[in-house]
Formats: C-alpha cells, sequence, structure tokens
C-alpha cells in the first residue's frame, strides 16, 4: 500500500501556505509564498515547489485540500474548504478543542469560538480593510518600514491616536501626523493600536477564552501584548500558527486519503 | 389624440436592451387595452382593495443596483438598497410598472422608505398610507380601518367608480385561493429532500408580484405545485439528501435571491424556507372571506404581518421558530440589507431566539453590489460547514 499524505494549500491575499502530514498526522513539510498577483500562478508554484520537495500532488496515496479566498484556482485540489472551518481545525491541532481563534489575515479578519474541537461560531470582518493585514502593510509603507520594523518602533512609541477606521481616511490621518513632526515610534504605536482596537471590538461578537492568534501576525510580539492587553487575557500563539489553515486543510486532506 | 400619445414611452426607450424594450410595450398594450396599473412596495399594502377597483396591482420594490447611481444624486448613499433602487426606478424611468402605474402606494413603515416618498411624489401620482407602529392599543386598528378606507375612496376618485364590500368579499376570496397555491408549494419543501431548490420557488413567488392577473397566476402556482408533488412521488429528487436545510429570515429577498439564495444552494445548502415579507411569513394569513364587515377583516389581516418596524414585534420570532420545526431546519440565516436599521437591530432578537431554540444562527448584511460577494461565498461557505 502506498504511503498516505494529506496536503493543504492556502491561498491567502498576501502568502500562500502549505502543509503537509504524513500518514501518522505529524508535519512533514511546509511551505510559504507571496501569493502575487494571480492565485492560479501561486497554485501552479506550489505544485512546482511540492514536486521538488518530494510531495508530488496526483499521488496515489496523496489527497489535497485547498482553502483561504484563492481555493477555487487550485485545479489539482481534491476538495474546497473555508478558511474558516481550516483555521478552526489547524488551531484545535495546536492550541486545543475549545476557545477563541483570531486569525488577522490579509485582507479579512475573523474570530472563531471552538467547541469541543468543532466551529461553534464565527463572526468576519465587513467588506473594509479596517482591522486586517492589509492595513498595517499600508502604513508600514506610508512610514517606509518594514511590518517587523513597525512593530518595535511601535514597542518605543507613546500612544497615539489614530481614529478613522476606513485604511483610506487613516493613511491620511497618519499623513497629517507625520507632517505635525510626530514621531514615528508614536505614529506606529497608534497604527498598531488601530488594528488591535479593531480585532477586539470583533472579538466581542464571539467571545470565550482562552485565545489563539493564527495567521501571518502570529511573529509579531508587540501585537501578540497589546491583544493580551486589551482582551485582559492571554493570547497564545506559536512559529506554526501562520500555517492553521494549510494544516486544518491537510488534516482535512489526511482524512479523505485515509477514506 | 391617439393611443401613442396617451402613454408615451421614456424618452431614452431607443436605448433599452430588447427585453426591457419588450416589457415596456407590453405594460404599454396593457393600458392602452383600459387596463388600471396600481404600483406598492410593502406587503402591508391592502391589495384586495386594488384588486376591488379592477386594477392590476404590481410591487415596485427595486431589486438592482443599475440605477443606484441615479437615485444617490438625490438620496444619501447610507440609506437601504431597496429605497435607492426603488426611487432610482421611478427617475431613470426604466422600470415599465413604476412608469405606467396610475398611481403608486407607499405606506409609513420604517424612516427611509417614508421620507424617500416625499420625493417619489415629485415624479408621480402617490398616496401614502399611514401604517401605526404596533397592533397592542385598540386605536391603532381603527386607525389602520381609516387608513384601509382612505385607500378605497382614493381609488375610488381616481377611477370614478364606487367599490362596493361584494367586490371586496370576491377580491379576497381571489387572493386567499393565491395564498392557498403558495402554502401548497411551501409545504413541499417540508419533505426531506425538499420538492424544489429554494432559488426556484422564491424566483417563482417573486414573479407573482408582476402579474396583472392573479387568477392566471394562481392557476400557474397549483399546476406546479401539482406537477412537482407527483413528481416527487414516483421518486424524482431535484435537491440532494445531504443538503443542509436553510431558513432565510430578514428583509425582502427579492433583491438577493442570487447574492444569498444562490450561494447557499451552491454551497451543500438548500433554502427549505424564505421567511420574509414576500414569503412565508406573509402569505400564510388569510383574510376571513365571511366577516361581517369585509373591509375590516381585510384591515386586520395586514395589520398583523410581523415585519421589524412594528414594536413590539414578538409573533416573528415565535412564528419564525414554527417554520424551524415545520421544515426540519439546521440553521437560520438572516439577511440584512446595508441601513436597514429595524431588521438589523431585531436581529439581535432573532438570533437569541433561534439559539435558545438549540439552532445556529448567521447575519449577513449586505447590499444589490458585486463588491462583497467573496466574502459572502466564504461565510455562507463557513456557516453551512459548521452545519
Amino acid at each position: 500500500m502506498a504511503e498516505i499524505f494529506g496536503i493543504g494549500v492556502d491561498i491567502g491575499s498576501t502568502a500562500t501556505k502549505v502543509a503537509v502530514l504524513d500518514g501518522a498526522g505529524a508535519i512533514v513539510h511546509t511551505e510559504l509564498m507571496p501569493t502575487g498577483f494571480s492565485s492560479v500562478d501561486a497554485a501552479e508554484r506550489v505544485a512546482d515547489a511540492l514536486v521538488s520537495s518530494g510531495f508530488p500532488v496526483g499521488g496515489r496515496g496523496t489527497r489535497v485540500v485547498a482553502t483561504g479566498y484563492g481555493r477555487i484556482a487550485v485545479p489539482y485540489a481534491d476538495k474546497v474548504v473555508t478558511e474558516i472551518t481550516c483555521h478552526g481545525i489547524g488551531a484545535v491541532r495546536l492550541f486545543g478543542a475549545s476557545g477563541t481563534v483570531i486569525d488577522v489575515g490579509g485582507q479579512d479578519t475573523k474570530v472563531i469560538q471552538l467547541k469541543g474541537g468543532r466551529v461553534a461560531k464565527f463572526a468576519m470582518n465587513d467588506k473594509c480593510a479596517a482591522g486586517t493585514g492589509r492595513f498595517l502593510e499600508i502604513m508600514a509603507d506610508r512610514l517606509g518600514v518594514s511590518q517587523r520594523d513597525m512593530a518595535s518602533m511601535a514597542r518605543r512609541g507613546a500612544e497615539t491616536k489614530i481614529s478613522s477606521m476606513c485604511t483610506v481616511f487613516a493613511e491620511s490621518e497618519v499623513i497629517s501626523l507625520i507632517g505635525r513632526g510626530v514621531p514615528r515610534e508614536d505614529i506606529a504605536r497608534g497604527v498598531i493600536d488601530s488594528v488591535v482596537t479593531r480585532v477586539v471590538a470583533l472579538v466581542g461578537q464571539a467571545a470565550a477564552a482562552p485565545y489563539f492568534l493564527t495567521g501571518g501576525l502570529c511573529d509579531n510580539g508587540f501585537v501578540v501584548e497589546r491583544l493580551s492587553a486589551l482582551l485582559s487575557e492571554p493570547v497564545a500563539t506559536c512559529p506554526e500558527a501562520r500555517y492553521a489553515g494549510a494544516l486544518g486543510a491537510a488534516d482535512r486532506a489526511l482524512a479523505l486519503a485515509r477514506s | 389624440m391617439t393611443d401613442t400619445d396617451r402613454y408615451p414611452l421614456p424618452r431614452t426607450f431607443e436605448e433599452f436592451n430588447e427585453q426591457r424594450r419588450a416589457s415596456f410595450i407590453r405594460v404599454k398594450d396593457f393600458k392602452q387595452a383600459g387596463g388600471r396599473l396600481v404600483g406598492y412596495l410593502c406587503s402591508y399594502t391592502p391589495l384586495e382593495i386594488i384588486d376591488a377597483a379592477g386594477a392590476s396591482g404590481v410591487a415596485l420594490c427595486g431589486t438592482s443596483d443599475e440605477v443606484i447611481p441615479t437615485a444617490e444624486l438625490m438620496l444619501p448613499a447610507n440609506l437601504c438598497p431597496l429605497i435607492k433602487s426603488t426611487y432610482g426606478f421611478a427617475a431613470s424611468e426604466k422600470c415599465p410598472f413604476t412608469f405606467f402605474s396610475d398611481i403608486i402606494v407607499g405606506e409609513t413603515t420604517c424612516d427611509g422608505k417614508k421620507k424617500m416618498y416625499e420625493l417619489l411624489g415629485e415624479l408621480k401620482p402617490t398616496h401614502i398610507l399611514h401604517l401605526p407602529q404596533g397592533r397592542d392599543r385598540a386605536y391603532e386598528r381603527d386607525a389602520w380601518y381609516e387608513e384601509c378606507r382612505l385607500l378605497k375612496e382614493r381609488l375610488e376618485k381616481l377611477y370614478d367608480i364606487t367599490i362596493t364590500d361584494d367586490d371586496l368579499r370576491a377580491a379576497a376570496h381571489r387572493r386567499n385561493r393565491m395564498r392557498r397555491a403558495m402554502i401548497a408549494l411551501y409545504n413541499l419543501q417540508a419533505n426531506e429532500p425538499p420538492a424544489l431548490s429554494g432559488v426556484e420557488l422564491m424566483s417563482t413567488m417573486f414573479a407573482a408580484t408582476f402579474s396583472f392577473d392573479i387568477e392566471e397566476f394562481t392557476a400557474k402556482l397549483e399546476a406546479l405545485a401539482a406537477e412537482r408533488q407527483a413528481q416527487y412521488k414516483t421518486g424524482e429528487r431535484p435537491v440532494p439528501a445531504d443538503a443542509k436545510r436553510i431558513l432565510v429570515t430578514g428583509c425582502p429577498i427579492g433583491g438577493v435571491i442570487n447574492k444569498i439564495g444562490r450561494t447557499i444552494e451552491r454551497n451543500g445548502g438548500v433554502v427549505v424556507c424564505a421567511d420574509d415579507c414576500s414569503g412565508e411569513r406573509t402569505q400564510a394569513s388569510l383574510v376571513d372571506e365571511d366577516a361581517d364587515d369585509i373591509l375590516r377583516a381585510i384591515a386586520d389581516r395586514y395589520l398583523d404581518i410581523n415585519c421589524s418596524v412594528m414594536t413590539p414585534n414578538a409573533a416573528r420570532m415565535e412564528n419564525t421558530l414554527a417554520m424551524v420545526e415545520k421544515y426540519h431546519v439546521d440553521g437560520v440565516i438572516e439577511s440584512v440589507l446595508t441601513a436597514c436599521h429595524t431588521f438589523n437591530v431585531e436581529a439581535t432578537l432573532m438570533e437569541r431566539a433561534v439559539e435558545v431554540a438549540g439552532l445556529p444562527y448567521m447575519k449577513v448584511e449586505t447590499d444589490y453590489s458585486a463588491g462583497d460577494q467573496g466574502q459572502i461565498d466564504t461565510r455562507i461557505a463557513a456557516f453551512i460547514e459548521t452545519l
């Protein structure tokens, strides 16, 4: 009998994540690449990368589940599952069966309530980019620093209020702060607090401790710190949490491979 | 004066596509043949009175974002898409029913519509029904009865006719038969799996609101119910057995049948009950045809409709929970049109009622644009995955 693998492909608006589980359910491989302009192209690059890593799609015991906003652009996927469900399954695997998953994605932020290992309820941001990774990306660009540097600057900055929720208006607000000579550190602090406040408001719709952070901000220590402070509860995260969606998809793929 | 002069077409008629031109010609022919046409919007409009005036009632609620830019020349952007679309069709002269209606019957339901009618009144003759805000106080029933009488008198004057009690009773009889035909179709959805796709059923019911001849349409509905029931008995199953059974509640569904209804049915669900104002919430109640005071029986039937404009409105939640049982519902999706404050606020009470009954609930707030289709897809698909 051929060896079995479950492959999860999570095509997000900014980054594409891949996770491979072996027959025993252990993570044997992960990939991270920018999605770029086209999710179809990203899906092809994923297929190529998987061949070079020794986990070709289409193998006899291999099944693929696609998720993320580009999930319908993966022609070799055996099944498509939404990122809500996948982040839920991934978080159950990484953190535990009950609690609240906060996923700050490139274009949307999701809050997923887990009960007994299943998604009980979820909330998503409205169609605008407030409270998402995109907001941080645009503001870091405006401040002329990387997102990582923006976080460490923010840690040194004084509390600064950015009141616009809308990304376009907030950008004008940042420009006027720059014009007034407000230190970059303070503006960075205001930017991060703005996102965190927005996320916490969304958490209010489906909340229950413990909290887990998944997605691209899991290695942003200052965001995790501010989130914990505003929620008055510790927020758990880990480096693999970036792959939570892909892990959830791989988990589903493994179930398909076994059946 | 020729007939063409009596019913001129819109100035931009030649720019319309073939389908739209055809519907303008159809409505124009109806008018030239002496047909009376009364436009209305809301399910509170007592249609028996329009019927009894020998007029065809057509629903003018806008369901497309095509004319919203036109509407926004006059109306604020932050307003419900149904209101903007309705006004936009009138202002742009793109809807044959609005264009050729002799009068438009509006009502004081939500604030947005109430004030929009003042602007609509600059374009078309209107008659505004003053709907009470509740039904608990005796004078509210009496006031609504008087409103129904005023509508009757307005139509009598407009067409120079007398509407008798017999006319009203005959109209109530016809409307009740149509409602029974609708209920018979709804009942087929209690089957597991249901006998029709929810999108087909919602589209069929939506078409009812544009029908000039309700007896003809009733016959169509009766035939459809008989046909589908027979097919179901021979084993035809148009809906997969594992489709999750969804009840859609909230705002009028007409403008989001595709955006929400079809998305549910593309993602492993089926709409087994449309609990909106054009659906079972409204159509299930009949007029007491044998009442001594037929006008009062008509007025009472309409005032009892459970729309979020009423306060309090607990009967809406009770009715939804009864539908949840009747249709063996797996999950409830509430569809709220952007800036519809009454349904949006009442959603908290609906969510509570549904969750206390032990069922998953999700609210989706959207408009008629395609801008958020991706998010709607993800939300609805994820909700169905959790069931």
